[in-house]
This record gives structure tokens, C-alpha cells and sequence, in this order.
């Protein structure tokens, strides 16, 4: 079975007397060590799939299995856990804690997983140093630059190895020459292994991921593969 | 994540959170603050206030009786009335008496009256004189501290002779051992050789070292004729206290003519009646004045409670941050938890410290001490009113959606 399987889920809000539907009986499928984008105009549902995808939420009908189990069966201590375990969030915003340093940081995940204090160290200095932010641990984030900042989430989203990058808008809030760091941050985090879900409106950061699934309307109107755009740099070179 | 682990992480999360928002955790905690130092003073006054009870009480003696008309304490005006009109107990009742009873280890007369005192220029206005017999040493708290008390001879021949509190010791002889002097009582002269150990005062009332004991047939002879004599009796074992009552009880009543069937002429007290007393109206005044004080206390958990919502809602995208990467409902509960109980515990301790120096200074007045239990109270209350009043917005974090929480700006 795929890494990702979702089948046949709709996602319905209700907003007064009023019920929005927000994803209608979407099948998608990914694999393990894949790089997708989600595209779509606001509106769409892609952040509604996001929220899915990332265990925030659990669908109003259909299936969703993430690395084996039924998420859509799963009480909130149970997502809690999920989440902990097999996704790593980086936002848009960053959403680092502001009086924690990056180092309290990255550990976080590693508090809520109950490592023991000494070796949760060790490997959130590990991913620091990973991302570049070796220098950094003792700052915190109004401390740092947007790029570093959302470093120091990326290393929060690795820390724990989880099976899934979840990148909302990971460049939104950045201007494009960090925002292309963070994106060849990714490129590299996906060479390694690691399965990579990029959310976004931008055709241009979209374009990095190898495969795009673009949402219209609750419904996937495209799922086609992509070159990516280290892939294109290649050809142009060669 | 286990619940220590849980614990320990949400004491460091407080910790910050309350050096982020200073003015407003002072302004919290002093509720509490407040409503801890009156808990503790209470506590503090109630237990002083036992202590120096139960400490009076003692000097009565456990297995002393204390036979008089009246009983010490009566259900009713009529009671007492009626009990007015008994028959006096007589020297010859008590003679005959301290004949008969076998179950006693001493027996005395008891009567006093209050006179001036006067040696030389200097005179105590107002002094217990009590009339008793040899035996009066024997029973109680009674001890000598220096020279002597009369013996049976003395006593049964009346010789003007007597023995001093501490009191009239300290008052009339501020320079000089007394013992030999002779002083003025109430217009006749008497000897003094000896001087009772420090009884303290009983129930704050009256000094019990503030005393001049006479012999009881000197007694009778020079200050009161008829009087109305109290009996103290030491009974001869702790635990036969009963069985000595009731021989007393049928020796008294025999000597003092009652028929069958007819209640007792007088009554037989003993320092049990006193605590039994105590208790019960002490338990009503210690549980009143530790509600309305808790009522300071509760309106501090009120304040508690607002100010963790608020924290809660301040909050809520921190929260959604903590919950999208693995924080369980148990986890941000027990954060909120421990933040609203560690500021309940610092102001505990805050009112502790306050407390203290408060209770040296009533100390002044009643023996009253911050002792451990009460610490330990006052700790564990604060703690409790923290988790009470943190419980609701705690489990509202808790419950949060992380969708939600994290679109919260």
C-alpha cells in the first residue's frame, strides 16, 4: 500500500445553515520518497487537503491510510501521536514558539515523543547543524532572519524523522533569494529520502516538486508529473 | 510522555510564561496571596488558642475531682437555681468522707476569698486567699519551689503560717527572700514558709501565682466561717477514676442525706468536662472563622481562573503550535495545570512568608506559632485552589482544534 492513501474523501463544513464542501470524494495516492505539490486558488481545498494530509483533521467521509493505519478512524490523542510520529509541519509563518530558543525548538517534538533530555540534545544540535543554524541554537526567533527562522521549523519538522515533509506556503513569507535557500534546503532533504508534500499557490515554487496535483473546487482537476527545477537547471547546463 | 515528564516540561513553560507577563502574575497571585495569610493566621490563632487552653486545663490535673454544690457547667438558668438551693458541704461531710473513701490518694478542703496582701510599705490589693489542708500539695499542679508547705500538724492546729504564689512572691519581695518574712493578711499576720513553682494563668482569666494558702482551720478562724467548701480529691489510679467517683458519689450521698431516687446535692467535675466543652464550642469558632477566610481565598481562585483564560486565549496559536506537533490533550492540560498551580504555590509561599512575622507578633498575646502542619496546610491549599481554579481554562486549551488554534493570530 502507498505511503498515502486516500480514498473517496469529502470534507464538509457547516457555517450556519449553510454546508461547504470543501473537498468532494477525492482519491489520491503517494508514494514513499515522492515530491508533490498541491496547487490550487484559494478556495480550492487545498488547505482543507493539507489539514488532512497533516492529521490535523479527519474527513467527513471516505479513507485515509497513512503508513498502514486508518487515520480517519482516530480520536485526537491518537492524531496527536500520529502527527508526532509520522509529519513534520513547516508553515508559512514559521510558527516557532517566540520565547523558546531554536534549540527548545527543534527539541519540542522530541519532548512530546518522551526522549530522554540528554539525547533529544544531541540530535536537535544534530538537525541545526543540518539546516545551518550550528551558530544559532541559543537565539531566538525575533532574533534570527525569516530564512533562518524558517530553517530552525524545517529542523523541527526533521528532528523526529517522520515519514512526511508537510511544507504549507514554506516560501511565502520569505523574499525569493531566501525563499530559493529553502527550496534547495528541500531539494536536497528529498534526494536524501525524505517524502516531501509542498502546499502552495505559486506556479514557480510548485515547479520544484516532481510531481503537481492541482485542486479545483474540492475536486483534483490535474495530478501529472514534473521535471523539477533542479532537474531543469541539468538539461539547461548540459 | 509521562505525567512527570509532562510536569516538569509545563513548570519550565510556566516559569516563562510568568516572567513574560510580571505585572500581571503579581497582581494575580496577590489574591491568593492574601487569602493564604488569612487562612494561616486563622489557623494559626485557632491552634494557639487550643494550646494555651489545653495548657491551663492541664494544671488542673487529669485525675483530680472537683466535688462542689454546682456543677461547672449547666444546661440551663433553672438548673442552676436549683442547684443554688443545696445544702452547703460542711468540714465535717469532708472529714467524715476522707475517712470512708478508699479510692483516693489525697483529699482537701478548698475555699478561698480575695484580700489585700501588704509586707512593709508594699501591698498587693487584690490576692487569692485559699484555705486547704496538707494534702493540697499533693493534688494538681501544686508543687513548692522553695522552702516548704505546712504538714498535718500545722494544719490541723491552724497556725498562722502560709505558702506564696510566685505572683506575690515577685510582687512583695522584689529584692528578698520571703521565706520566713511575716505579711499582712486581709488584717491578721502570717508566717511564709514557702513558695509554690509558676502556675502561669488559667484560660488567660486570672493568675494562679497571684495566691497566699493558709491552713483551713486557720482559714475558717480568721477570714470565713461558713464557707462554702469545695472538695479536691486525687483519686487513687487513672484508670479506676470511675470507680472512685462512684464511692464518693455514695459516701457524699449518705453523709449529706440524700434519699433513693433523688438526684445528687452536688456534683463531681473533673477537667474532662472542661475539653469536652472546649471541643465542641472550640470546633464551631475554629470551623467558622476558617470559612470566612477561605472566602478570601476563593474569591483569589476566582482570580486565578480569569487570568489562566485569558493566558488560554493569549495563547491559543502556541497551543495549536504544540498540539499540530504532538502535544496530547493530557499534555496541554497538565501545561495550563501546572502554570495555574505554580502560581498558586508561589503565593502560598509569598503568604507564608508574610504570615510569619505576623504570627511572632500575636505570639504577644496568645502562644501562637507557625507550626509545620499548618505550613503544610496552607502549601497544600494553594496548590489545590491553583488546580481548581486552573482546571476549566486548562481543559479548554486542552480541547482546542489545532486547525483552528494555529489560524489564530
Amino acid at each position: 500500500m502507498a505511503l498515502l492513501q486516500l480514498t473517496k474523501i469529502s470534507r464538509r463544513y457547516v457555517m450556519g445553515s449553510e454546508t461547504i464542501h470543501a473537498l468532494r470524494e477525492i482519491d489520491v495516492s503517494i508514494e514513499r520518497g515522492e515530491y508533490v505539490a498541491i496547487m490550487g486558488p484559494s478556495g480550492s481545498g487545498k488547505s482543507t487537503l493539507m489539514n488532512l494530509l497533516g492529521c490535523l483533521d479527519t474527513p467527513s467521509s471516505g479513507e485515509f491510510h497513512l503508513n498502514g493505519s486508518d487515520v480517519s478512524r482516530m480520536d485526537d490523542n491518537q492524531l496527536a501521536e500520529l502527527r508526532n510520529r509520522e509529519i513534520g509541519f513547516v508553515f508559512q509563518s514559521f510558527h516557532l514558539l517566540p520565547r523558546s530558543d531554536a534549540l527548545h525548538n527543534v527539541e519540542l517534538p522530541l519532548i512530546y515523543s518522551g526522549m530522554p533530555p540528554a539525547r533529544r540534545r544531541q540530535r536537535a544540535l544534530e538537525v541545526l547543524d543540518h539546516v545551518g543554524l550550528g551558530d544559532r541554537v541559543h537565539h531566538k526567533p525575533n532574533e534570527m532572519s525569516g530564512g533562518q527562522r524558517q530553517r530552525v521549523a524545517i529542523a523541527r519538522a526533521l528532528v523526529n524523522n517522520p515519514s512526511i515533509l508537510l511544507a504549507d506556503e514554506p516560501t511565502g513569507n520569505l523574499d525569493s533569494r531566501t525563499g530559493d535557500e529553502i527550496m534547495v534546503l528541500f531539494e536536497e532533504l528529498w534526494r536524501k529520502g525524505n517524502t516531501i508534500i509542498l502546499v502552495t499557490h505559486e506556479e514557480v515554487v510548485a515547479r520544484h516538486a516532481r510531481r503537481i496535483i492541482r485542486l479545483r473546487d474540492g475536486l483534483i482537476a490535474s495530478d501529472e508529473p514534473s521535471l523539477g527545477v533542479s532537474a531543469l537547471h541539468a538539461v539547461g547546463k548540459s | 510522555m509521562t505525567l512527570w515528564q509532562e510536569i516538569k516540561e509545563g513548570t519550565v513553560i510556566s516559569f516563562a510564561a510568568l516572567r513574560a507577563n510580571k505585572l500581571r502574575s503579581g497582581l494575580t497571585t496577590l489574591g491568593i496571596v492574601i487569602g493564604i495569610v488569612t487562612v494561616t493566621l486563622m489557623a494559626t490563632a485557632i491552634q494557639g488558642l487550643n494550646g494555651a487552653f489545653r495548657k491551663s486545663i492541664s494544671s488542673m490535673g487529669s485525675d483530680t475531682l472537683f466535688i462542689k454544690r454546682f456543677s461547672w457547667f449547666n444546661d440551663s438558668r433553672e438548673a442552676w437555681l436549683k442547684s443554688y438551693r443545696r445544702p452547703l458541704i460542711t468540714l465535717d461531710q469532708i472529714e467524715a468522707l476522707s475517712r470512708q473513701a478508699t479510692l483516693i490518694k489525697a483529699i482537701t478542703p478548698f475555699s478561698g476569698c480575695r484580700l489585700p496582701v501588704t509586707y512593709k510599705n508594699r501591698t498587693s490589693r487584690s490576692v487569692s486567699v485559699l484555705g486547704c489542708n496538707e494534702q493540697f500539695v499533693n493534688i494538681g499542679g501544686n508543687t513548692i519551689a522553695e522552702g516548704r508547705f505546712f504538714n498535718a500538724a500545722e494544719a490541723n492546729g491552724g497556725r498562722p503560717i502560709c505558702t506564696i504564689g510566685s505572683g506575690v512572691a515577685t510582687n512583695l519581695f522584689p529584692n528578698i527572700s520571703p521565706l520566713g518574712k511575716k505579711i499582712r493578711v486581709g488584717g491578721t499576720t502570717v508566717e511564709i514558709v514557702g513558695i509554690m513553682a509558676q502556675q502561669g494563668n488559667f484560660l488567660g482569666a486570672f493568675s494562679l501565682d497571684n495566691q497566699v494558702i493558709v491552713p483551713m482551720r486557720y482559714y475558717t478562724l480568721a477570714f470565713q466561717h461558713d464557707a462554702d467548701y469545695e472538695i479536691q480529691i486525687r483519686v487513687a489510679s487513672m484508670e479506676h477514676i470511675e470507680d472512685s467517683k462512684e464511692e464518693i458519689r455514695g459516701i457524699l450521698r449518705k453523709l449529706r442525706h440524700v434519699p433513693p431516687s433523688v438526684e445528687d446535692n452536688f456534683a463531681i467535675n473533673q477537667q474532662e468536662m472542661f475539653i469536652a466543652t472546649f471541643n465542641r464550642v472550640g470546633g464551631i469558632i475554629a470551623s467558622a472563622g476558617l470559612f470566612i477566610t477561605g472566602l478570601s481565598l476563593f474569591v483569589g481562585g476566582i482570580g486565578i481562573m480569569n487570568i489562566m483564560f485569558v493566558s488560554v486565549a493569549e495563547r491559543t496559536k502556541e497551543i495549536g503550535i504544540r498540539k499540530a506537533i504532538g502535544a496530547k490533550r493530557r499534555t496541554i492540560l497538565m501545561q495550563f495545570l501546572t502554570e495555574a498551580a505554580g502560581i498558586c504555590l508561589f503565593a502560598g509561599l509569598l503568604g507564608l512568608a508574610i504570615a510569619f512575622p505576623i504570627t511572632l507578633v500575636i505570639n504577644q498575646f496568645l502562644p501562637a506559632t507557625l507550626s509545620l502542619p499548618i505550613v503544610g496546610l496552607a502549601v497544600g491549599v494553594s496548590l489545590l485552589t491553583g488546580i481548581v481554579s486552573g482546571f476549566l481554562p486548562a481543559w479548554r486549551a486542552a480541547r482546542m482544534n489545532p486547525v483552528d488554534a494555529l489560524r489564530n493570530d
